[in-house]
């Protein structure tokens, strides 16, 4: 059963006319293939057109839909002899976060994603992909472990942000995303950050302080939840959809505002439709942002980030 | 607001002129309610002589209380694109920043300055949380940054009052990339050997508190301060259960191992001269 979106409701009107038409045909014998080829391409037509001019607001829908790929498919489909590694070695392992060692493309990487899950047990036991102080340990521990065995580091970031606890902040959520970061900038190991859904805040740049981050088309990135910035600026977090158009967190914003590197087109309709093309064109990318940074030494690698963070938002004139 | 306070008070500020501070003005403390007289209160570093509640200061008050003699130089911090995603909610941006221009004197909720303290060089950035409450945008970020390279041009340790709500919305991802801006500032001045110390006063919340703040050699809060990452509201909100007493107050982070020590506002420039003394001076003639 697929979910549709409000906004997607005349797409889904039109598919399930064609499957009903299908069902019929199959049913009776009757030969429809002319009214079913009508109503796919009108139905194209309007998800190409939909999909063409999302606005802020419905790419965050998007980039929240529980169909999209999550980190563990991504991990599945991008990365063979998978070995997962648990643990921050002083409270408990975050399965929010998940991590280990494994291939990518034959080389051998270290692979880090927050993981929201794709059903309710999963989600549960993933935490939504809301991290605690020991997730982000387990990152910086797998990461400094990258940096010794001079293994490249892929993230795969999609959270609504670090999980707000009285058990996290006493366990000190904001020194361990600090340390994350400061993992990340300082790797003398190429770092790929690609954010594949949501990227909330201190949450998620504490995986993507990367020499190269990606984003998919539809996925959104931002300092602060549409909803939360309209409840605090507006007073009222039913203007969600006005501060998502103001917090300029779509893909297209900021690559334009020069604080990503590349964005990653995503098929028609969105990742959700389409997993496995969508996860390819996510390896195809991250082989590519790869490919220039393995011939860095650690020294270089690290000086080249540093300045490409310190001159972020230098000139950012939109 | 009552008939007296939006028609009286103006008035009497006319009459006093424009000082900000009027000489026979009684302040009362936000914790235990006591009244004091303002000159009081200044010769006890806002410190409420009652209850010994630490109250909010301001850039100027945090220079000259941390400095020898009260004696510093400000720098001036280099400039950033002002509203670069042309921000507008209930007000323009643009319009918000030139408010608390005016009202603060101040171009961002940042200010550095140098000096000495306890004889030894050092520079201060201190964050202003009357100005959009501290909020950290490119200006703060850039704020950091140059603090940390003068800390090292100077070969001086870098000492960082924080005070912030967190991020400056207005800013968008252009504040959530201060961030990791702000954690490469700290590593500039570490790899050179120099002391890096947070002193975490109230509020310090948020992605401040995340990035910077957390990273101190050593970290110091003053009493009763809040500090956290996320807001005691959404907490509560998430987890549904009621807060701890005095969850996410300095003594709170002392007892759970994330600050070394919480250190009373008047104790402060002596602790901080003798942090640097230790660290810097590694062996002195026995007295």
């Amino acid at each position: 059963m697929r979910h549709f979106l409000d906004f997607e409701k005349p797409i889904a009107e039109l598919e399930s006319k064609i499957e009903e038409l299908r069902k019929m045909s199959e049913a009776d014998g009757i030969n429809i293939a002319e009214e079913v080829g009508k109503l796919t391409e009108k139905a194209d037509r309007q998800l190409r057109a939909t999909y063409a001019k999302l606005t802020p607001w419905q790419k965050t829908q998007v980039a929240r839909h529980p169909d999209r790929p999550k980190a563990k498919l991504y991990v599945a489909n991008l990365i063979t002899d998978f070995t997962p590694l648990a643990g921050d070695r002083a409270f408990a392992d975050d399965a929010a976060v998940i991590g280990g060692l494994g291939r990518f493309r034959g080389r051998s990487v270290v692979v880090l994603g927050t993981e929201k899950g794709t059903d309710t047990e999963t989600r549960v036991a993933h935490n939504f992909g809301m991290a605690r102080p020991e997730g982000y340990r387990k990152a910086r521990r797998l990461i400094e472990l990258a940096g010794r065995f001079g293994l490249p580091v892929l993230t795969f970031v999609d959270t609504s942000g670090a999980f707000p606890g009285i058990e996290a902040e006493a366990r000190g959520q904001a020194e361990a995303i600090a340390r994350s970061i400061e993992a990340c900038l300082e790797a003398p190991v190429p770092v790929i950050a690609t954010i594949i859904g949501e990227g909330g805040s201190g949450g998620a740049i504490a995986l993507a302080a990367g020499d190269a981050v990606l984003m998919l088309e539809h996925a959104i990135y931002s300092v602060i939840s549409p909803e939360g910035c309209a409840a605090i600026l507006w007073k009222d977090a039913a203007q969600a959809p006005v501060a998502a158009e103001a917090l300029k967190l779509t893909a297209e914003d900021l690559k334009r505002l020069k604080l990503i590197d590349a964005v990653i087109a995503e098929p028609l309709g969105g990742a959700h439709r389409e997993p496995d093309a969508a996860v390819a064109a996510v390896g195809d990318a991250v082989a590519a942002a790869l490919a220039p940074l393995l011939a860095l030494d650690g020294a270089t690698l690290r000086m080249k980030r540093r300045e490409k963070f310190l001159e972020m938002g230098r000139d950012a004139l939109i | 607001m009552s008939w007296l306070t939006e028609y009286v008070r103006p008035k009497i500020r006319t009459l006093l002129g424009r000082r900000e501070v009027p000489e026979n003005l009684w302040i009362q403390c936000p914790a235990c309610q006591q009244m004091m007289f303002h000159a009081e209160l200044e010769k006890s570093r806002k410190i409420c002589t009652h209850c010994g509640h630490h109250m909010r200061a301001s850039v100027p008050e945090r220079l000259k209380w941390t400095f020898d003699e009260g004696a510093f130089t400000r720098i001036e911090l280099p400039k950033v694109p002002a509203d670069p995603l042309k921000f507008r909610d209930t007000k323009r941006y643009t319009d918000r920043l030139k408010e608390h221009r005016d009202k603060s004197h101040l171009d961002d909720a940042i200010a550095v300055a140098h000096g000495t303290i306890g004889g030894h060089r050092a520079v201060v950035a201190v964050m202003a949380f009357e100005f959009i409450g501290g909020s950290m945008g490119a200006a703060v970020g850039e704020g950091i940054v140059a603090a940390a390279k003068l800390a090292v041009l100077q070969d001086a340790p870098l000492i960082v009052f924080t005070a912030s709500g967190g991020a400056r919305m207005q800013e968008g991802a252009i504040s959530l990339m201060q961030m990791p801006r702000t954690v490469i500032a700290t590593r500039l001045v570490k790899e050179k050997g120099l002391p890096y110390i947070v002193v975490l006063t109230d509020p310090t919340t948020g992605g401040v508190t995340a990035s910077f703040t957390m990273l101190g050699d050593i970290q110091i809060a003053e009493p009763g301060a809040e500090i956290g990452f996320a807001g005691a509201r959404v907490i509560e909100q998430t987890v549904r259960e009621k807060l701890p007493e005095g969850f996410q107050r300095s003594e709170y982070l002392l007892a759970h191992g994330i600050l070394d020590m919480v250190t009373k506002r008047d104790e402060l420039p002596a602790t901080l001269a003798r942090l640097i003394s230790l660290l810097r001076i590694r062996m002195k003639e026995a007295a």
